[in-house]
């Protein structure tokens, strides 16, 4: 298979077909909400609609979201020979329909037809020492987007100091705002510290991380247990109709900040969590 | 369950309360961000015979041509509401809608306006795009597509047994409402 070809089967995967991790998750979440609630039928409606999708091949969701790539690979290897690899997928994707055409310019407010556009889709690049290319694709919607957020700490009115407790309430504050207008229950991906761009670059790629995984940072892992638990106290349920799942994790990474700012970016991912990686190796592919 | 058959009599809308589960069948139009703005900024006639006591679905959808040029729907569930806060209740008075599916619900002016020109907000699932785009039957027609891009098209389908609940009815209810006063009182214990 070439290049293309196999990022397109990448795309499909992504767009039509859920991890096991978090079908996983939903399905558990389906059992502990109660019999006759409105919460119990949501779930039922998404793991009906998961099965469907998958079999059809068409997309779990209509809004297929942005496309941000990751890609690590060898030293000598050439960007631009994936960069068209990619673009070239993604317009087959579009045509075959694994993809709406989300790619809109903003000045003429013109949708390009095909996902192509200034930076759409975005790529980010990573040499590594390893001899094989990852390839990591995230499908991000839209309306999970628009309630992602970032905070500075202090954040005076919620009394939240530059601490790890300080975190803690922010992350609640943008859940009870986000509600469930970003496809509740999500997934978390925060990051802490770092600048307005690199807080939220750090917050978007834990979403790579699997459902239960915690961090290494018994400090961090910490948080991530105890925000899973106390956001699920919210009764803000999946589609924000009550209930006892509002997300099914919280992912949590820190870096470096400089000693004047102490940012916090949460990153809010739908329950159509949708991210895929393949491995070239030997001129092998290996989907996960 | 609740079946209900389109075009809906404001009697019958009125009947609906906060939580009843409805399936809905016939002719509905989705309208999303584009199509509202146009609807308040120039009040199009072309599209008024298909809203006329019927149901807007904020949606935008996959689609797929054949080689005979008919549309079919390939995946399509509901868009965030919210977005259409500014402009909704101006539209469900201005066309005689009956009814507007979405999710994530809505503010008080459109629940206002449900109240005074009869009509509710239906909550589809987000996310459920190939379930719904099942229910959908046939695509009639399609207004505005090469202006605004398939996604902000307006799309007249007919839709069979489309699953629905009231979030918000014509009697100043409102599940959203309740959901976030409750959320903020559990979250200033929380803290």
């Amino acid at each position: 298979m070439d290049l293309k070809d196999s990022i397109l089967e990448l795309i499909r995967r992504a767009s039509t077909d859920l991890s096991e991790d978090v079908v996983k998750s939903l399905s558990e979440a389906y059992e502990n909400e109660d019999e006759g609630t409105p919460a119990r039928g949501v779930f039922k409606t998404i793991l009906e609609n998961v099965k469907m999708a998958k079999e059809q091949s068409t997309p779990i969701c209509q809004d297929t979201g942005s496309l941000l790539f990751y890609i690590d690979f060898p030293e000598g290897e050439s960007e631009k020979k994936y960069s068209e690899a990619i673009e070239g997928a993604a317009i087959e994707a579009t045509k075959k329909q694994y993809l709406r055409p989300n790619a809109v310019d903003p000045v003429t407010s013109k949708n390009s037809g095909n996902n192509i556009g200034v930076n759409a889709p975005y790529i980010h690049f990573h040499q590594w020492d390893k001899d094989e290319v990852r390839i990591r694709v995230m499908l991000k919607g839209g309306g999970s987007e628009n309630v992602g957020t970032q905070y500075k700490l202090p954040f005076p009115p919620l009394k939240a100091g530059r601490d790890l407790a300080g975190v803690r309430k922010v992350v609640i504050d943008a859940v009870v705002n986000a509600q469930g207008l970003g496809c509740a229950p999500g997934t978390l991906g925060i990051g802490i510290g770092g600048d307005r761009i690199t807080s939220y670059a750090l917050s978007k790629v834990q979403f790579f991380r699997k459902i239960g995984e915690r961090s290494a940072d018994p400090e961090i892992a910490k948080l991530e247990k105890d925000l899973n638990e106390t956001l699920n106290k919210l009764q803000i349920g999946p589609m924000g109709f009550g209930g006892k799942t509002t997300v099914l994790d919280v992912f949590i990474s820190s870096q470096a900040r400089h000693p004047a700012t102490f940012f916090v970016a949460i990153s809010y991912m739908c329950w159509a969590f949708r991210r895929k990686t393949m491995v070239l190796k030997n001129g092998e592919v290996i989907y996960d | 369950m609740i079946k209900l058959q389109i075009p809906i009599s404001e009697e019958d809308i009125r009947s609906l309360k906060v939580g009843d589960e409805v399936l809905l069948s016939g002719t509905i139009v989705t309208a999303r961000d584009e199509a509202h703005k146009l609807m308040v900024d120039e009040k199009p006639e072309f599209i008024r015979e298909y809203l006329k006591e019927s149901v807007i679905y904020h949606c935008g959808p996959v689609v797929k041509q054949n080689e005979s040029g008919e549309w079919s729907f390939v995946s399509a569930g509901p868009t965030t509401s919210a977005r259409e806060e500014p402009y909704q209740s101006t539209v469900v008075c201005e066309y005689n809608v009956r009814g507007v599916i979405g999710k994530g619900g809505m503010g008080a002016k459109t629940l206002e306006g449900l109240k005074k020109c009869g009509a509710v907000y239906f909550h589809a699932i987000g996310g459920a795009g190939t379930l719904i785009a099942n229910s959908v039957k046939k695509v009639k027609k399609v207004f505005k597509l090469e202006e605004f891009g398939s996604p902000e098209a307006f799309w007249v389908i007919e839709v069979e047994d489309f699953p629905v609940v009231v979030t918000m009815d014509s009697h100043e209810g409102s599940l959203h409402k309740e959901v976030l006063e409750k959320s903020k009182k559990i979250m200033e214990e929380l803290l």
